[in-house]
C-alpha cells in the first residue's frame, strides 16, 4: 500500500492534553486527501509501536516535563528530518509550565496528597520522574517549524502540512498565534 | 503626543515614508503621520490621547543618513525626512523585543482573560513571533485582587505605563505610579498599597481599558472575556487639552 513517494510522518504527545492531536483529527474529510500524500508511520493515532529509523516529518505535541518526554523529544529529533512543535505547550510550555512557579514537592503534594481522600501517596513505580523546569521542546532539542495555538486549528495544521508537502516553508503566524 | 484640537499658523513639511511622498504638519510625530496614512507601526506604550512615553521601543524607525534608530512616537517630522518603517533590521529588533516581553513575565495566552483581545498577542502574530528563542525567566509575580471591580496581574504587565498616564492625565487621580527597577519594576497604586485600599482611585476603570494586555482587567472575567473599550480616550483627551 505504501507508495515510495509518500512523505512519512510521525507524531507523539509529551506533556499535553492531546487537544492538538484532536485538532489534527478535526481535519475530518481532509484526512482522506492527506492520506494520499503522507504515511503516518508512528503516532498515538496508529498502531505502530516503534519509531522507524528515518522519518520525514516529526510532530510533537506538549512540553518537556518528565524524563520520558525528554527521551521522546531526543528520539524524534534523531530520527526525523524535520521537527514540528505543535501547539502552545510544545512551543511555549503553556499550562504545564505554570508549575515552574512552585517547588516540585509542593506540586506533588497538591496533586497526590492534599486533594486525595483515598490512600494519598506519591507515585514512584512505573512513572517517569518529573523534571524542573518544564520546558518548550526547543528548550532541549532543535525545532524546525513552530505552530502555536491552544490548540492550533485544523485549518492551521492543514496549511502547515500542505506547505511542507509542496516543498515550501510555512509561515504559521499567518494562520495561528499563541493562545489561538 | 496629545495635541490641541486646532493649531493656527502651523507649517507643513514634506517627507518620504517607505517610498511614499507625504505631507504633514511640522508639529506631528512620525507615528502620527504613519497612522494617518495607514502605514502600520507597531507600538505598545503609545496611545493617541496620552503623553509620549517612548518606552516600548517597538516603533523604532530608520532615518536616512542616520545610523541610530529613532522612536516614531517621540520624533517630530522634519522637511525632507526619509523614513523606513519596516526594514529587515527593524523586523529583527521588533521580534526580539516582543520575545523579551514574553520571556520576562508570564503571558500564558491560552488561559488569559485577554486572550484574543490582547495587543501583545496580536503584535507577536503580526511580527512573526511564533516562538521565544530565549529561556523564559519563570518568576512568579503577584496578583492584586483587592479592588472590588478590577484586578491587577503583574504577570501580564509589560510596564507600558498607559495606566499611569491615563490616571494622571485624563482622570486626574494619579493613583498609579512605577516602583523599583529592572525585573523588580512594577506598577503600584498609591504608596504601594493594595489597590482596594486606595484613597485616590475613583474606580473609573480607565486604566483597565487602556491596558494593552491582561494585566488590568475586570473582576469576574474568564478566559478571553476581557474586551477593552478605548472610545472614551480621544473625546476626553481633546476636552482636557481645550481647557
Amino acid at each position: 500500500m505504501t507508495a515510495p513517494t509518500k512523505i512519512t510522518v510521525a507524531t507523539t504527545w509529551l506533556d499535553g492534553c492531546s487537544g492538538c492531536h484532536m485538532s489534527f483529527l478535526d481535519l475530518d474529510e481532509r484526512l482522506i486527501e492527506l492520506a494520499q500524500k503522507v504515511d503516518i508511520v508512528y503516532s498515538p493515532l496508529v498502531d505502530t509501536k516503534k519509531l522507524p529509523d528515518r522519518v520525514d516529518v516529526g510532530i510533537l505535541e506538549g512540553s518537556i516535563s518528565s524524563e520520558d518526554d525528554l527521551e521522546k523529544a531526543k528520539l524524534f529529533r534523531a530520527h526525523c528530518n524535520l521537527l514540528i512543535s505543535l501547539g502552545d505547550c510544545a512551543v511555549t510550555g503553556n499550562v504545564p509550565a505554570m508549575r515552574n512557579h512552585f517547588k516540585l514537592a509542593d506540586v506533588m503534594d497538591r496533586a497526590y496528597r492534599e486533594n486525595v481522600t483515598l490512600q494519598p501517596q506519591i507515585p514512584t513505580r512505573g512513572v517517569p520522574a518529573l523534571l524542573t523546569p518544564v520546558k518548550p521542546i526547543h528548550g532541549e532539542v532543535k525545532v524546525d517549524v513552530f505552530v502555536p495555538g491552544c490548540p492550533p486549528s485544523a485549518d492551521a495544521i492543514w496549511y502547515v502540512l500542505n506547505e511542507l508537502i509542496e516543498g515550501r516553508t510555512p509561515d504559521p503566524s499567518s494562520v495561528t498565534r499563541f493562545g489561538a | 503626543m496629545a495635541q490641541p484640537a486646532t493649531i493656527p499658523n502651523v507649517r507643513v513639511v514634506t517627507l518620504r515614508i517607505d517610498d511614499r511622498d507625504l505631507s504633514a504638519r511640522e508639529d506631528e510625530t512620525i507615528i502620527e503621520v504613519c497612522r494617518e496614512n495607514r502605514i502600520p507601526i507597531p507600538s505598545l506604550c503609545h496611545l493617541d490621547g496620552l503623553s509620549v512615553w517612548g518606552g516600548c521601543r517597538l516603533c523604532m524607525v530608520e532615518l536616512e543618513g542616520q545610523s541610530r534608530l529613532y522612536a516614531a512616537c517621540s520624533t517630530r517630522v522634519a522637511e525632507g525626512m526619509r523614513i523606513q518603517t519596516n526594514t529587515e533590521r527593524l523586523q529583527r529588533y521588533r521580534r526580539t523585543i516582543i520575545e523579551l516581553l514574553f520571556a520576562e513575565r508570564n503571558h500564558v495566552c491560552s488561559v488569559c482573560v485577554s486572550n484574543g483581545h490582547c495587543e501583545l498577542q496580536w503584535l507577536a502574530q503580526k511580527c512573526g513571533v511564533d516562538h521565544v528563542r530565549i529561556p523564559y525567566r519563570q518568576v512568579a509575580y503577584p496578583v492584586d485582587s483587592s479592588h472590588e471591580m478590577f484586578r491587577l496581574d503583574h504577570n501580564r504587565c509589560i510596564l507600558c505605563t498607559r495606566c499611569v498616564r491615563v490616571c494622571d492625565e485624563i482622570e486626574g487621580a494619579h493613583t498609579w505610579d512605577v516602583m523599583s527597577r529592572g525585573s523588580d519594576c512594577r506598577i503600584i497604586s498609591d504608596m504601594a498599597q493594595p489597590w482596594g485600599d486606595s484613597d485616590t482611585c475613583t474606580s473609573c476603570g480607565k486604566c483597565v481599558q487602556v491596558c494593552p494586555t491582561g494585566a488590568l482587567v475586570k473582576q469576574g472575567t474568564s478566559v478571553g472575556e476581557m474586551v477593552k473599550d478605548q472610545h472614551f480616550l480621544p473625546i476626553l483627551a481633546r476636552r482636557r487639552h481645550l481647557q
